[in-house]
């Protein structure tokens, strides 16, 4: 069967911070390729470029040198803004610190992306209340964050971040603020979204949360160490069958 | 794309009212300030010429007293009542000519007791000056050639020293003279300068001369113009006329001076007006202050929302919206605040108008260049901050404690 094509590709990307005998080289060359639908866990200890890899793929910076195709489109080639209007449209984020707007409604949270698409108020409320259902969160739309778990925090920043149907979400330890009860509600959540034919690329350095992703790429000093097949796959079918199975 | 911007910033300052208030406080009290400023200057000026005009126009007011202010440390020499027949006889032009010669004294009946202005004219300052009687009648010419006891009151007076009593054909007392009431003027209301213009009480003039004064001295000539002759000929003519009286050589100063309503008029309006001027850039200093109020509370809040404009870019704002948030939140809040400086502005005037006797005027254009400048000063002062949230890095801003 044919690999489909690669919805993004890293080739030689290197990242180089500051100049001299200061400069530190975070990546040292990285050839990587996702496919579409893909649930890809990036691993390796602090220092080892995992970060500074999500960043490059979240087109929030850009590679010192090499490619870096994604939909086909030359990222290292693009401005500032054309790669703000490629986050708006294709990528959604979901960070450690939830990252939301204190003081504003979670329905308000997951309308952002919206509002800077120029979506009509009736549209965003729809698709806003659509997204926090898909988190089960419908019921607490009205809350602000301060009012909210930390759990549920969370999963109105994944609302916020799959509300506008993006490709691929990218997702920056996004149970390191959470107890492992609330973390394995979460790794559900965004496998049964990656079953719903979203990619998910996500940073974490827990074990058990990189085991929930198909595939584990494990950074060390810059470059790529190597890559493993996840364990457990978790999504709503694989539950429903162990449900079964079990019954 | 502006108005889902304008949503995000009002949202924006509706999350953080009390920083907002205080924000454009600055504003809020410049605006108020430049607008209180010229719209009481404008309210004086029209006061001073509403007086003026209530003397009538084409109207001179001679006066003894150098102009320069020189002439040694003698006092005036005043005129009398042969200047007024004179100025009647000799000068042509002239429509009615009266005497005034003022003085104050105690009014009092069945034990009121009210302090008031004495004014001696003729009969002749009524045609100078329309007055009308709301009692009674003005003197006869017995009464004016034989200086009687006769007087006609202002409101004031007769609600002051007759309560309720009818005045009219009453013997009351003015300082040590019994004099009969024989008609009540119609209330003028204040003058330009608050004072008040029916606490009055007019006899003949020579019953002033004589009963008060003790001489002929006559304190100020009103003269109404023929409205067919130019009001600068018949100056002329006046002064001609009297240097001559007075004995003035060729070369010498007059001692005496004439001014026409006019003339007091542009004077007044000038001085008001230069005034009004300087106390409006002082109170635009505040609303420049104002201003740099406005930058400093928004680099605080770029500063302050670091996380959020880095939440903002990483789901796809591009700088110019995160620019245009900013700004148009400062050009908003300037705004607000301009609004708010106005209606506390009004507040201000209705208060003081009464307060100062000064009448009711509301200045549109003031008005609206003041809340115009609100504006500007938000694009100028926000821009900066603005352009700062705008370039910061989204990797940076979202890391940022």
């Amino acid at each position: 069967m044919a690999a489909p094509a690669p919805l993004i590709s890293l080739r030689h990307v290197t990242k180089v911070f500051g100049s001299g005998d200061t400069a530190f080289r975070a990546l040292k060359g990285v050839d990587f390729d996702v496919a579409p639908g893909e649930f890809v866990a990036i691993m390796g200890p602090s220092g080892s470029g995992k970060s500074t890899m999500m960043n490059i793929l979240g087109c929030l910076d850009v590679a010192s040198s090499g490619e870096y195709l994604f939909r086909g489109h030359h990222v290292e080639a693009l401005e500032r803004d054309q790669r703000a209007l490629l986050r708006r449209r294709y990528l959604g984020f979901v960070f450690q610190g939830f990252n939301l707007l204190a003081r504003t409604s979670a329905l308000e949270n997951v309308e952002l992306p919206l509002l800077y698409r120029g979506d009509d108020r009736k549209l965003r409320r729809e698709r806003a209340m659509a997204a926090l259902e898909k988190v089960g969160l419908a019921a607490w739309s009205d809350h602000t964050p301060g009012e909210l778990s930390g759990g549920q925090q969370q999963r109105v920043a994944i609302a916020r971040a799959i509300v506008s149907s993006p490709d691929v979400l990218l997702a920056d330890e996004p149970t390191g603020n959470l107890d492992s009860q609330r973390s394995v509600e979460i790794m559900e959540l965004l496998s049964d979204l990656n079953a719903d034919g979203i990619t998910v690329m996500m940073v974490t350095h827990e074990p058990d949360m990189a085991e929930f992703a198909r595939r584990i790429v494990h950074f060390k000093d810059g470059l790529i160490d190597r890559e493993e097949t996840g364990h457990v796959r978790r999504s709503r079918e694989n539950r429903a069958i162990a449900a079964g199975g079990a019954g | 794309m502006l108005g889902t911007i304008v949503f995000v910033s009002l949202r924006s300052i509706k999350r953080h009212a009390l920083r907002s208030l205080l924000t454009m406080l600055g504003i809020v009290i410049g605006v108020a300030a430049v607008v209180t400023m010229v719209t009481l200057g404008r309210a004086t000026t029209a006061a001073v010429t509403d007086q003026i005009a209530s003397l009538g126009s084409n109207i001179l007011q001679v006066s003894p007293g150098s102009g320069s202010g020189r002439g040694g440390g003698s006092a005036p020499r005043q005129f009398d009542n042969a200047d007024i027949t004179a100025i009647a006889e000799q000068v042509s032009g002239v429509k009615a000519v009266a005497p005034l010669t003022t003085t104050s004294a105690t009014a009092i009946y069945e034990g009121a007791n009210w302090s008031t202005r004495i004014t001696g004219s003729t009969n002749q300052y009524f045609a100078i000056q329309p007055w009308p009687l709301e009692q009674g009648r003005l003197f006869n010419a017995q009464e004016e050639s034989a200086g009687k006891s006769v007087c006609l009151i202002g409101t004031t007076v007769r609600d002051e020293v007759f309560r309720a009593v009818d005045p009219m054909g009453k013997r009351f007392r003015v300082g040590d003279v019994s004099c009969d009431v024989i008609g009540v003027l119609s209330t003028k209301g204040q003058g330009g300068f608050g004072n008040d213009q029916d606490d009055i009480v007019i006899m003949p003039v020579k019953t002033v001369q004589r009963r008060f004064l003790g001489s002929t001295d006559i304190h100020t000539i009103v003269i109404g113009i023929d409205d067919s002759f130019s009001t600068e000929a018949v100056k002329t003519t006046l002064t001609n006329v009297l240097r001559a009286r007075r004995h003035l050589s060729e070369g010498e100063d007059e001692d005496f001076n004439i001014f026409d309503t006019k003339q007091i008029t542009d004077t007044v309006t000038e001085t008001t007006g230069m005034l009004t001027a300087i106390v409006a850039a002082i109170a635009a200093i505040s609303l420049v202050v104002g201003g740099i109020g406005i930058m400093n509370i928004m680099l605080v809040s770029v500063t302050e929302r670091t996380r959020e404009i880095g939440i903002r870019l990483a789901i796809g704002a591009i700088a110019g919206e995160v620019l245009m948030q900013f700004l148009v939140e400062a050009v908003v809040l300037s705004c607000i605040g301009g609004l708010l400086g106005l209606a506390l502005a009004q507040l201000v005037i209705a208060l003081a108008i009464p307060l100062m006797g000064l009448p009711w005027v509301f200045d549109l254009p003031i008005n609206v260049a003041a809340f115009l400048i609100s504006g500007a000063i938000g694009i100028v002062f926000g821009y900066f901050p603005a352009r700062r949230a705008a370039n910061l890095n989204p990797i940076d801003a979202l890391r940022y404690e």
